[in-house]
């Protein structure tokens, strides 16, 4: 793949700036000599054409939701709203400064304290910040809540927080950001939290428990409250990770299963685009108990005003420059705005009946570990399928035939695990034709299985080296070297 | 809805293929007590013609129509050219996911790569990872990581630093026991060098600084013994300043919001972060690298992933995730746009446009720069009397203004802060130095 700095530039180009039009003082005059730069960037200079098909050319070797199914179980790759996009970029919202005064920024916060009532609603909590910009950015930040309310009441003892060993990745990492260590607790027989092991570690140095509610098996914890009220009754907090609301918006609320901080995604269930990484959204709605710390600055409406409020002495601060991702919070907002709450209960209900779907189907095909009801995604194996073929072999096959693979190797209490997340913006149809394939590969996987271990040969590249990636990391253009041929 | 695709009798069938007679069937394993409590939102759905209608009005009510923007602090007014919201609005690049699979993710993975490249240029520095959530969470990341290698348990942070990148420093560092000892400014506003600490994990510079004054770097890495040297900074600038990692910087991080992306309301932001090879295994966040495929073609694909969190759980560098990878992108594409060339001029118009301002302004009876540092875009003017009415005077008189509230924390009163973009015009310059009563 050529890169932009393979393009041939020109000396300079002109146009996209205009020209000074106050008198010159010229960077010598202004700025003392030892400050100013003296190798040039080697940034080529290039015509806007030649900008436009590079960038265009990049674009059509990714997969977007637009282009197909995107299973991946866990991400919630639901289409993404034409209408959301169009009324983020309105300038009066993307031409706003941060500093603006109140008085010219009426829409943005009504927007912020409206969009935080809402979220409040879902959640069933008592109150919500929108500083944080990511799961795991929501993640930490409610771990600095558990941190903050624990040095509050001075009871210091208490630096465990307790997994489940099919958490995401980031739960672990956000806990150790806030100075906690990690307790794991297995799962039982049918993929739920063991409630004897959780018992059995509950003590007076238990800060609390990071659930993800359904599970990552896709599997709901039927027994939550129990488990809630024993982690409050050993004077731990509950922190809920919402990767999955998905499977239960407009249905159930984690407020009412004994949640104090529940983060949202809203890159994920309020259907804003992930932007091959980012930037999404990571809100949390939190407990009475925990109101009192969230960051500043937050929102507030005295006599149809809005304006910020930093008035909270105890807050933990701020996790992020400003108000968090606010032309994500837009979208967000016209999503939920357009749905109501009846189109947000036919999300979940649609989503649930997809993975169902696909799962009673598809069982009959690949193993599924954990055979029961199912949420919004389950997960099933690769193991066994043929002698020799892997669950990244099928992956890899399903770029093939021009779909995303699912999520693979997560969660780790699965072998060879595939995790499958159709949300409810796939049809029946859609579905129908990813169990078609999924059928063939499993066919092609005992007949011809070389076919899976070269497979993709339909992408733009093929099977990429990625040892050679992380022991010898090429990680900027070598402008050094020859160019590439 | 028209988001959902199946039809009535697609949900007949699948249900009868599920085996169960209703939807409700297949929420029976959440609790009836949690299903009793649940209470909708009380709103009903609404059509897309209605939403576009009601959001319009929103942005309506932020009233920009009639405001000349000279606000700053680590946001700014500047120009986005037309490509980079056109390419980054392809949904190619605005719904792909984090390219976990690289054989159809080439398109971001070529572009993370060069927006490290780019990274790396402006900042003089080795290597650089994919982005941060924003300015702020960058250096506060930065401190982390500095005190992973070097352990002291204490950094110092120079004084003028912009509010919001404190506040966010302050706060990481509140969760991770790290104690941050401020070190003051000299009266022409750049750090005190004479006041740099000895046993810390790092030394936090920004420049230009939350006065506008740009550091000079000269020397310091000398005087910090075995800290490491931080140091936040305008991605612009670099188009004409000396970049951090000539001064020997070991952490470069910066707000890349002046690179193309709009200022939205402070987010979404673009943090960025580069730093030196030897410290590769202790950077947070993803990286992109260039590595071959199974024929020997050129391919990119996500590398020294070990230090990230989906493998290494509570021992990784950051629980860092979703990043900023669009505005990433964007940056990528201004940079693009630009050129170097084209880098150096805005860089320029900016320094020319801002001096002409500065002088027009320090030329009015009783008006002057507080600091005499040199600067670049952003600078601070002590006025007569009330700093808080002059204000007010220039908010009603049509300009966006920030109030001086900002600079009283930092210790300096009756002052204000101005920002001036390569978007100003001379008028509006000459306007606003009209509205402080001068004559130009």
């Amino acid at each position: 793949m050529s890169t932009i700095f393979d393009c041939r530039g020109d000396e300079r180009i002109d146009g996209l700036f205009p020209e000074l039009d106050v008198p010159a003082r010229r960077v010598e005059g202004l700025i003392d000599r030892q400050l100013v730069r003296t190798q040039p960037v080697r940034f080529p200079n290039l015509s806007e054409p030649q900008v436009a098909r590079h960038y265009t050319a990049l674009s059509k070797l990714n997969y977007g939701i637009d282009d197909g199914l995107y299973p991946l179980g866990s991400c919630t790759m639901k289409y993404n709203p034409k209408v959301n996009e169009d009324v983020a970029c309105l300038p009066g919202f993307t031409g706003l400064h941060p500093r603006s005064d109140g008085v010219r920024s009426q829409g943005a916060l009504q927007l912020l304290f409206e969009l935080t009532g809402f979220l409040r609603g879902i959640a069933g909590m008592a109150d919500v910040s929108l500083q944080p910009v990511a799961g795991a950015h929501g993640e930490m930040t409610g771990m600095y809540l558990f941190r903050k309310y624990f040095e509050m009441r001075g009871d210091t003892k208490r630096k465990r927080i307790l997994l489940p060993d099919t958490a995401h990745g980031t739960n672990p990492a956000s806990a150790a950001m806030a100075g906690f260590t990690v307790t794991e607790i297995p799962s039982d027989a049918s993929g739920r939290i063991d409630l004897g092991a959780l018992e059995g570690e509950l003590d007076d140095t238990v800060a609390g428990t990071m659930l993800t509610v359904p599970n990552t098996l896709g599997i709901f914890e039927e027994s939550i409250l129990q488990v809630t009220e024993k982690v409050h009754a050993a004077g731990g907090l509950c922190y809920f990770d919402g990767a999955n609301l998905n499977s239960f918006l407009g249905k159930a609320r984690p407020g009412d299963m004994g949640a104090d901080v529940f983060h949202f995604n809203l890159h994920k269930t309020m259907s804003t685009p992930h932007g091959g990484g980012g930037p999404g959204a990571g809100p949390i709605a939190v407990s009475d108990v925990l109101t009192d710390y969230l960051p500043v600055p937050r929102v507030l409406c005295k006599d149809g005003q809005y304006e910020l409020d930093w008035n909270h002495p105890d807050s933990v601060g701020s996790v992020h420059s400003f108000y968090g991702n606010f032309l994500v919070a837009v979208k967000a907002f016209a999503y939920i705005l357009q749905l109501g709450d009846e189109g947000l209960r036919a999300v979940s209900e649609n989503a649930v009946l997809n993975a169902n779907y696909l799962q009673e189907r598809l069982k009959k095909t690949y193993p599924l570990p954990y055979d029961e009801l199912c949420k919004h995604e389950f997960v099933l194996s690769g193991k066994g399928l043929a002698d020799g073929v892997s669950t990244l072999d099928i992956a890899k096959r399903l770029i093939d035939y021009g779909v995303h693979p699912p999520t693979i190797y997560f969660p780790l209490t699965v072998r060879e695990a595939l995790m499958i997340e159709p949300t409810e913006t796939e049809g029946k149809e859609t579905l129908d034709r990813f169990a078609d394939i999924l059928e063939t590969i499993a066919v092609e996987a005992s007949e011809d299985p070389q076919l899976l271990h070269d497979a993709p040969r339909n992408a733009p590249v093929r099977r990429l080296d990625q040892t050679q990636a992380a022991k010898k990391p090429v990680l900027k253009y070598p402008f050094d070297e020859t160019p590439l041929a | 809805m028209r988001y959902i695709p199946n039809t009535l009798t697609d949900r007949r069938e699948m249900l009868s293929s599920i085996g169960v007679s209703s939807i409700e069937e297949l929420f029976a394993d959440i609790p009836a007590e949690v299903k009793d409590r649940f209470r909708p939102l009380g709103i009903a759905g609404r059509s897309e013609l209605e939403v576009a209608s009601i959001l319009g009005s929103m942005a309506n009510r932020n009233k920009l129509a009639d405001a000349v923007c000279f606000l700053g602090g680590g946001i700014y007014d500047h120009y986005v050219p037309s490509i980079v919201g056109n390419l980054v609005s392809r949904s190619e690049f605005l719904t792909a996911y984090t390219p976990y699979q690289p054989e159809i993710s080439q398109g971001t993975l070529t572009a993370m790569f060069e927006f490290q490249t780019y990274v790396c240029e402006l900042t003089g520095m080795e290597i650089s990872n994919a982005s941060m959530y924003d300015g702020a969470t960058a250096l506060a990341e930065a401190v982390l990581m500095a005190e992973r290698i070097r352990k002291k348990g204490v950094v110092a942070v120079s004084r003028p630093l912009f509010a919001q990148l404190r506040r966010v420093v302050d706060t990481y560092c509140w969760a991770s026991e790290i104690d941050v000892h401020e070190i003051p400014y000299a009266p022409d506003g750049t750090t005190d060098l004479d006041s740099l600490p000895e046993d810390v994990s790092a030394v936090v510079i920004q420049t230009p600084n939350a006065f506008g004054v740009i550091q000079p770097l000269a020397g310091i890495k000398d005087r910090i013994g075995d800290a490491l040297l931080i140091v936040s900074c305008h991605p612009l600038s670099l188009g004409i300043l000396q970049p951090p990692g000539a001064f020997g910087a070991d952490i470069v991080v910066a707000e890349g919001q002046p690179l193309g992306l709009p200022m939205g309301y402070g987010g979404p932001l673009l943090g960025l972060f580069a730093t030196r090879k030897e410290y590769m295994r202790q950077m947070p966040g993803r990286v992109a690298g260039r590595t071959v495929d199974v024929d020997g073609k050129t391919g990119y694909a996500m590398a020294v992933q070990t230090r990230e969190q989906h493998i290494r759980r509570q021992r990784a560098t950051s629980n860092i995730c979703t990043n900023s990878a669009l505005c990433a992108l964007a940056a990528t594409i201004y940079l693009a746009s630009t050129g170097a060339a084209g880098l150096q001029q805005v860089a320029e118009l900016n320094l020319e446009k801002a001096h002409y301002l500065a002088d027009g302004i320090a030329s009015i009876e009783g008006y002057e720069l507080t600091f005499s540092g040199a600067f670049f875009n952003e600078f601070v003017v002590s006025v007569p009397g009330d700093a808080a009415v002059v204000h007010d005077r220039l908010v009603e008189a049509g300009f966006a203004v920030e109030a001086p509230d900002g600079l009283r924390s930092l210790g300096v009163e009756n002052a204000f802060r101005l920002a001036v973009t390569e978007k100003r015009t001379k008028e509006e310059l000459d306007q606003l130095i009209a509205a402080l009563g001068g004559v130009r």
